[in-house]
């Protein structure tokens, strides 16, 4: 090993052993002053973005794809290598030989790969179609063969929805810093001892077999993620000795995980504060300047942005705006109560300056009141300024995950290469609670999907008798939606197996089986109510009720009222306790998320009138947040409320989408900053998880709408994501202006 | 516990006093203000009834923002002076949890008489800070605008003065209403009076709450006028700002 790769860096356990998090804590650069040390863009990345913007606008205006690989099919090595401009970029690699150019994935399921390609006029290789017809069995058709007719009844009911079995499930971070610190090669005999280890009982049970052909695989995965390398002409057996190499050397264990799987959530991690300390030496050293290092984090974001994967129209439905969900999180604070804030944190939020605003990075502020107030005024600029920041509470996750887990997705926490999910979309509560008025009927189908249990025949609702009915329907949902998601993962892992991610991980790790829930709000006020009004039930012909007449009023969560918060607090704990009590594939640990992405309107579209008031089709509130515009007591109130969700019983995450106008943060900017920080202080120090915030008028949206030309960079905050607005469906669109926008008065 | 009549919450205010504001609209005032945005906190007997207690409960919810921010309670309305005994009771609460109080008032039920002089000076030693609407120093012109004097305001000025309460005073500016120099200068001259003005705000007139006054069936007044130009809100700034 080239021993001046580690020169200057403190000792610690990570020299001897796999160790990123010890390394990090010996050598971060904490820093609390403020951004006015960063540097405006070089000429070479204000000349690649123009690139990016020019192939950006050529991408929009074919559709929205550029280009598609129809032939070869895509591996780590599948590709010679690509460039935007060989002379300029500080960080190289595509996930094909040119950029905009998107890869064809088949072994999540060639009956996608092919869709996904006709959906914008391409056509798929015969022979590969032959191949991974004939030949080689795709995850999805594993999954299928093995699913129950009543799993696929549910699932065209959309009672289960979104679930990853005809896309790649994504949401697994490997610890792509091992390769910068450590270098392929001690990455791989690391891998190799653990080889000789397993099994070593003589035992050879379905586990270790497993065990023994994945680490196999993993190793596999390293080798050609050197050759990767080598077609760029980079060597990355040894660890990086330089600021430079770190990034690339990073970044192409990033490509390789890419390449290999188009995952619904691809994302980064927690790589700042580690990269800072390779600058943090070059500067020191008269190696680097201000302005270098910048760079080096403009173009790598650059590339960031610039991951691409073909995907059908029902993703793109599911998951609107074509997010790829790099996420990197950023900030935090350590064990010891040191905040990992370092320069490199401020770079990289100083890229949605340089660069202009985008959706990707999802760059991820993990907030706690502790952080240094000059970087949280700093976010608070940015936020105001682009729209393109989520925060997630530092306070709530360090106890779980310790202080080195990131953000896969939007706001499931796992701790770097100790830590992977088994994703599993989420559970339609609000078809739940007609189908327990309506005796397993599904209300827009009209057929039997879950057990015909009694059905309620009153005129007016009895909120006892709905509870208990609704209690033993959430009991079959809970069953039915784990035993989808353990056959789901089992062939994930046999057919689609994640394996440059699973080579940067540890050997034991935690699996999470994440589930989750949608329509929350949507049913805390249809039980509200029930309880707090009068409910008429009005059933068509076959006696299923179809519409409601609410007379008089009932408090409606988001407004701080614990009537109904309590009503909500209630359903998170029943349903994760329900889930807890199935067995999940590979021992995961159960885990429940409140998180729609935007999936909110299929499920809505998915979902007839429900007692609440919400008439059929009409979209639900993305995550946990409250029905639009019923949250009428302001801001505080409507946080308050989510805030009272209990995040130990919903470890993956609970997110809320924040839209407030400038002018209801104060009357000018230094206010506005004073108040955004205090707004996201208090959020945290009451226990709320997760809050996007967005800072601007509805306006401006309904603008974009009609001349989407004028805001090519318009990014704002969905939900758990960032979206280029003109990119949304119309649809999509439309959600998010109907969402409260907290005005003030 | 003594009730209240409230119009309405807005939990997130930051126009109305320091930091984050619980801002609680009471119903009712004697103003008819021909510019006024809420003309639903007027009518006396409207809104709904709550107590100390039910308002309590809401409020600590909200202890972090507060902190975080320097925020507080701000009584708006309607006019709050209204309320006094309520606020009384209520300010004490707050107290107990170390809020910050302002009152958002029009002075507009002032009076030296001595019952509403000794629950005022109650109230007055519970707030924090009197934000207060000047609205035109000229008394013919106050009286058109508002339908009534502007003389018993003006000593409630004087009064806060007294008794050394801080004090950020409002100018809304509606155009050919209250947007003349020799009124603003006038209006500066006597804020120089006074030593308790920490800060002059001038509000441009806007025509944010004209669907109201059409929803409760009233006529609007200022249909022809529009917001003050930004010359002109930059004039009635530079002339209140020589305090």
């Amino acid at each position: 090993m080239r021993t001046s790769a580690w020169f200057g860096f403190r000792d610690g356990k990570w020299k001897t052993e796999i160790n990123v998090r010890d390394f990090i804590m010996q050598n971060f650069s904490p820093y609390s002053e403020d951004e006015s040390f960063l540097a405006g863009p070089t000429k070479n990345t204000t000349e690649l973005w123009e690139q990016v913007m020019e192939l950006t606008k050529q991408e929009r205006d074919n559709g929205g794809v550029l280009n598609m690989d129809t032939s070869i099919v895509s591996t780590i090595t599948s590709h010679g290598p690509g460039y935007l401009n060989i002379e300029k970029e500080k960080v190289v690699g595509f996930q094909t030989d040119q950029p905009f150019k998107r890869s064809l994935q088949p072994f999540g399921g060639i009956r996608m790969a092919k869709a996904s390609l006709e959906s914008y006029g391409y056509e798929l290789d015969d022979k590969v179609e032959h191949v991974f017809t004939e030949y080689r069995k795709t995850h999805n058709q594993g999954v299928f063969d093995a699913y129950t007719p009543e799993m696929k009844l549910a699932r065209k009911a959309g009672i289960i929805t979104g679930l990853p079995d005809a896309y790649g499930r994504g949401r697994i971070i490997g610890d792509y810093r091992r390769v910068a610190l450590y270098g392929v090669d001690r990455l791989i005999s690391a891998k190799k001892e653990d080889l000789a280890q397993i099994g070593g009982n003589g035992v050879m049970s379905d586990d270790v077999i497993r065990d023994r052909e994945e680490t196999m695989e993993q190793i596999r995965a390293l080798m050609e993620l050197k050759q990767l390398a080598k077609m760029y002409d980079y060597d990355i057996s040894e660890p990086a000795t330089n600021a430079y190499e770190a990034f690339q050397w990073l970044y192409f264990a990033y490509l390789a995980a890419i390449k290999e799987q188009n995952g619904a959530a691809m994302s980064l991690g927690r790589v700042s504060t580690f990269l800072d300390i390779y600058m943090e030496r070059d500067i020191l050293n008269g190696l680097m300047t201000e302005e270098e290092a910048q760079e080096l984090v403009d173009h790598f974001v650059m590339k960031l942005r610039l991951v691409k994967f073909a995907r059908t129209p029902e993703y793109n439905e599911l998951f609107s705006g074509d997010p790829t969900w790099v996420t990197e999180a950023i900030a935090g604070i350590a064990k010891d109560g040191t905040p990992l804030v370092t320069k490199n944190s401020f770079r990289f939020l100083h890229t949605l300056t340089n660069l202009g605003p985008a959706p990707e990075p999802n760059l991820t502020v993990l907030w706690s009141e502790k952080l240094p107030e000059k970087f949280k005024r700093y976010c608070a600029s940015m936020s105001i300024k682009t729209s393109s920041i989520q925060y997630e509470n530092d306070e709530v996750m360090r106890d779980v995950y310790g202080d080195d887990y990131g953000i896969a997705c939007c706001v499931s926490a796992m701790e770097i290469g100790k830590q992977m999910q088994f994703f599993g979309a989420r559970a339609n509560l609000a078809k739940a609670l007609l189908y327990a008025i309506n005796g397993g009927k599904d209300e827009i189908l009209g057929i039997q999907v879950a057990p015909a249990y009694e059905p309620i025949t009153t005129e007016y609702l009895d909120y006892e008798e709905v509870t208990n009915k609704y209690d033993i329907m959430l009991d079959w949902l809970a069953d039915l939606y784990v035993n989808s998601l353990n056959i789901i993962h089992y062939m994930h892992d046999r057919y689609s197996y994640e394996r440059v991610e699973m080579a940067l991980h540890d050997r034991e790790i935690l699996r999470t089986m994440a589930c989750g829930v949608a329509g929350l709000s949507v049913v805390a006020d249809s039980l509200s109510a029930i309880k707090f009004a009068k409910v008429k039930a009005i059933r068509n012909e076959n006696g299923n009720a179809v519409d409601f007449i609410i007379e008089g009023d009932f408090p409606k969560y988001g407004n701080n009222d614990d009537r109904v918060d309590s009503i909500a607090v209630d359903l998170v704990k029943k349903f994760m306790n329900k889930i807890k009590q199935h067995k999940t594939y590979r021992n995961s640990l159960p885990t429940q998320s409140i998180l729609t992405i935007t999936s909110n309107v299929v499920y809505g579209k998915k979902t007839g009138t429900t007692p609440d008031g919400r008439k059929a089709g009409e979209p639900f509130a993305p995550g946990a947040n409250p029905m639009h515009g019923r949250d009428t007591k302001g801001a505080l109130a409507s946080l308050t409320s989510v805030a009272k969700l209990p995040y130990d019983y919903s470890l993956d995450g609970i997110s809320n989408t924040f839209s407030i106008v400038p002018k209801a943060l104060g009357k000018d900017e230094e206010i506005r900053k004073a108040n955004l920080v205090g707004l996201l202080d208090g959020y945290t120090v009451k226990g709320g998880h997760h809050l996007d915030i967005n800072v601007f008028e509805r306006e401006t949206l309904l603008d974009a709408m009609e001349h989407p030309e004028k805001y090519p960079q318009l990014t704002i905050r969905v939900s758990g994501y960032a979206v280029n607005f003109i990119k949304l469906t119309r649809e999509q669109q439309i959600d998010v202006i109907n969402r409260t926008f907290h005005e003030g008065r | 516990m003594r009730k209240g009549r409230i119009h309405s919450v807005e939990t997130c205010g930051t126009l109305d006093g320091p930091g984050i504001r619980y801002v609680l609209f009471m119903q009712g005032c004697l103003l008819r203000c021909q510019f006024c945005h809420n003309p639903d906190t007027w009518k006396m007997g409207d809104g709904k009834e709550v107590t100390v207690e039910e308002v309590m409960t809401d409020i600590k919810a909200y202890l972090p923002f507060f902190k975080a921010t320097g925020g507080g309670v701000t009584i708006s309305g309607g006019e709050p002076l209204l309320h006094t005994k309520f606020l009384v009771e209520l300010f004490k609460e707050l107290k107990k949890h170390g809020i910050h109080t302002t009152i958002d008032t029009s002075g507009g039920c002032f009076s030296r008489s001595p019952s509403f002089i000794r629950l005022l000076d109650e109230l007055l030693l519970l707030t924090d800070l009197v934000l207060l609407d000047l609205k035109q120093i000229d008394p013919s012109k106050h009286k058109a605008l508002t339908g009534m004097s502007n003389e018993h305001i003006l000593d409630f000025a004087s009064y806060l003065a007294e008794k050394q309460i801080p004090v950020w005073v409002r100018h809304v500016l509606v155009p050919g209403k209250s947007d003349f120099d020799e009124d603003l200068i006038n209006l500066s001259d006597f804020i120089q009076t006074l030593p308790n003005i920490e800060r002059v705000e001038v509000l441009p007139y806007h025509k944010l709450g004209v669907y109201k006054w059409e929803a409760l069936g009233y006529d609007y007044p200022l249909k022809d006028t529009e917001p003050p130009t930004t010359e002109r809100i930059t004039n009635a700034e530079a002339i209140l700002a020589n305090n």
